[in-house]
């Protein structure tokens, strides 16, 4: 007898929630299209900065493990994965709390943590990936077609770098959705989801080096800034692909991320079994 | 009732009734404050690692930023019924009910819903005046002084320009659309920098179409003391927010043309 056909039976329901909740999210082509063009604004703005701050001295070079070209691309792309920041609950989960369809969930046979986990994660997936692809043919396409191939988004350091890129940013999706369950839990327990979100997002987006690259911000900090969760969101992924970490220190920037996503995992599912204990749905 | 004191009645109210749930009004203000502070982290984590960036100091670009921020968190808070006319007003039919009350409808929309969390951009536009001041020593004469607040009443109204757009636009799509997020949050990123270190055709982009360099960059260079770098004359910052009204009344023409087009959702 083999394992295999057992496996896929459990995890059948939890590919389906993930599969349908992908499909429906592909739907809102208007919001992409607008955040998209919003993006694009935002990204050539900071590109400009960037060049007129590192080609204000000829010393700053020097100051920074980052060159322009690497700053630039990362801009891209931290434009691109801008919705796999995890800043509010999937809204979903704060709707059927609103409504009490919360307690359906509650009666599936199957487990409520790994059902949202999947939803949520699909949630996500489908945001990103269309403006991932918008954001590539408008910055590694149509800029250097357009003669500013110094504003360009660039290939990654090489194969490997390109490989490993592509490994952390799966576990950057995993990180995020284990984050949106961390913000998800907290929402059923306050049933305030704006409140939270306000101020989950500056922090989010300053740590994850969404705002800048963490290589950016002070010596002092980096190597704090590297352990602290929400690196692995964007600026670890980031510099996988810029090369900068090979060999062991790769598997070490990949080890940060299977940490976080094991440990806020095992948070999430014991604040969310410790909420749904107390959790009071109305009769309706 | 006169028009002015109703539009106090209007926001009193909105106020008030924000003010019945403090602790949710003090978070958005909070997270507004700290949503917009951590573009002044990205300004001054930038100046820690290279220095000056083409003869522009820190507290120079304080100045731009706090200006903008000024200007966009109150216009932001009096234009929130033009952001959200799509969803609130078209597309549910409250529309029609504003337009039989025999008041100016942009009073009503600027009155409706007057957010109290602006407050926290505003605080944190205010601080880095503050900051700008003590970095640059900047002398407030009344001189200085009356071409910050001439240049902060045409930034007002040139955001204000943009939500009416913004609410314009909605007509046609009885939506409202995450579009106009480019000029309204993206100026307010664009014009906390100097326009020097900008493109040639967006710095054009910035003075005659939307423009913002006009409310902010000549204003401040005006206050300042400061040759601009591109050889505009001095005197430009002292006129230059005028633009800002006239892209008001030119927002305000298009509003009108949008609203001979509007048929109710008739729900």
């Amino acid at each position: 007898m083999s394992t295999a056909p057992v496996w896929r039976d459990v995890a059948r329901p939890y590919i389906a929630a993930f599969a349908s909740r992908f499909l429906q999210m592909l739907q809102y082509r208007t919001a992409a299209l607008a955040g998209f063009a919003t993006q694009c604004w935002w990204g050539g703005i900071k590109v400009m900065v960037f060049a007129a701050f590192y080609g204000g001295t000829a010393i700053a070079g020097a100051a920074t493990s980052m060159s322009l070209a690497q700053a630039i691309t990362y801009t891209w792309l931290a434009q691109g994965l801008l919705v796999l920041m995890p800043w509010l609950g999937d809204p979903e989960v704060a709707q059927a709390v609103r409504t009490g369809a919360v307690a359906y969930d509650r009666l599936r046979p199957v487990d409520a943590y790994a059902l949202w986990f999947a939803r949520s994660a699909g949630w996500i997936a489908a945001r990103v990936l269309p403006r991932v692809a918008l954001m590539a043919a408008f910055a590694a396409v149509a800029l250097p077609l357009a003669g500013l191939n110094d504003w360009a988004w660039q290939l990654p350091a090489d194969v490997v770098a390109g490989l490993a890129f592509l490994l952390s940013a799966v576990l950057a999706l995993l990180l995020s959705t284990a984050m949106v369950m961390l913000l998800n839990v907290a929402i059923t327990a306050a049933l305030n989801e704006r409140g939270i979100s306000a101020v989950a997002t500056p922090v989010v987006i300053v740590l994850s080096g969404n705002l800048l690259p963490l290589a950016l911000l002070p010596d002092a900090w980096q190597t704090a800034l590297l352990l602290q969760p929400l690196a692995g969101l964007m600026d670890i992924p980031a510099r996988l692909y810029f090369g900068q970490l090979v060999g062991w220190q790769a598997l070490g920037a990949l080890g940060i991320q299977v940490f976080w996503i094991a440990a806020l995992v095992t948070l999430g599912r014991a604040a969310m079994g410790r909420t749904m204990r107390s959790l009071q749905v109305q009769g309706g | 009732m006169g028009s002015l004191p109703l539009f106090f009645r209007l926001v009193g109210a909105s106020v008030s009734g924000q003010a019945r749930y403090p602790a949710s009004a003090l978070m958005l203000t909070l997270g507004q404050f700290l949503g917009t502070g951590i573009e002044a982290i990205a300004v001054w984590a930038l100046f820690h690692r290279f220095g000056d960036v083409q003869g522009w100091r820190i507290g120079e670009v304080a100045l731009f930023y706090g200006l903008v921020n000024c200007m966009f968190a109150l216009a932001d808070a009096l234009g929130r019924g033009f952001d959200v006319l799509g969803t609130e007003f078209l597309r549910t039919g409250t529309f029609d009910r504003l337009l039989l009350r025999p008041r100016p409808l942009a009073l009503q929309l600027m009155g409706n819903d007057f957010r109290i969390s602006r407050m926290g951009r505003l605080l944190q536009g205010v601080a880095m005046l503050a900051f700008a001041t003590h970095q640059t020593g900047i002398v407030w004469t009344p001189a200085t002084v009356a071409i910050a607040l001439f240049a902060l009443a045409g930034g007002v109204a040139l955001f204000l320009g943009i939500l009416v757009l913004q609410g314009t636009l909605s007509f046609w799509t009885v939506e409202s659309l995450e579009i106009a997020n480019v000029l309204t949050y993206g100026g307010v990123q664009a014009a906390q920098y100097p326009l020097a270190l900008y493109a040639r055709w967006f710095r054009r982009m910035l003075t005659f179409v939307v423009p913002l360099a006009c409310v902010a960059y000549y204003p401040a260079l005006a206050i300042l003391g400061k040759a601009d770098p591109l050889g505009a004359p001095e005197w430009t910052g002292i006129v230059s927010p005028v633009t800002g009204f006239m892209f008001l009344t030119a927002a305000f023409g298009v509003w009108r043309l949008g609203l001979r087009r509007y048929a109710s959702t008739g729900s």
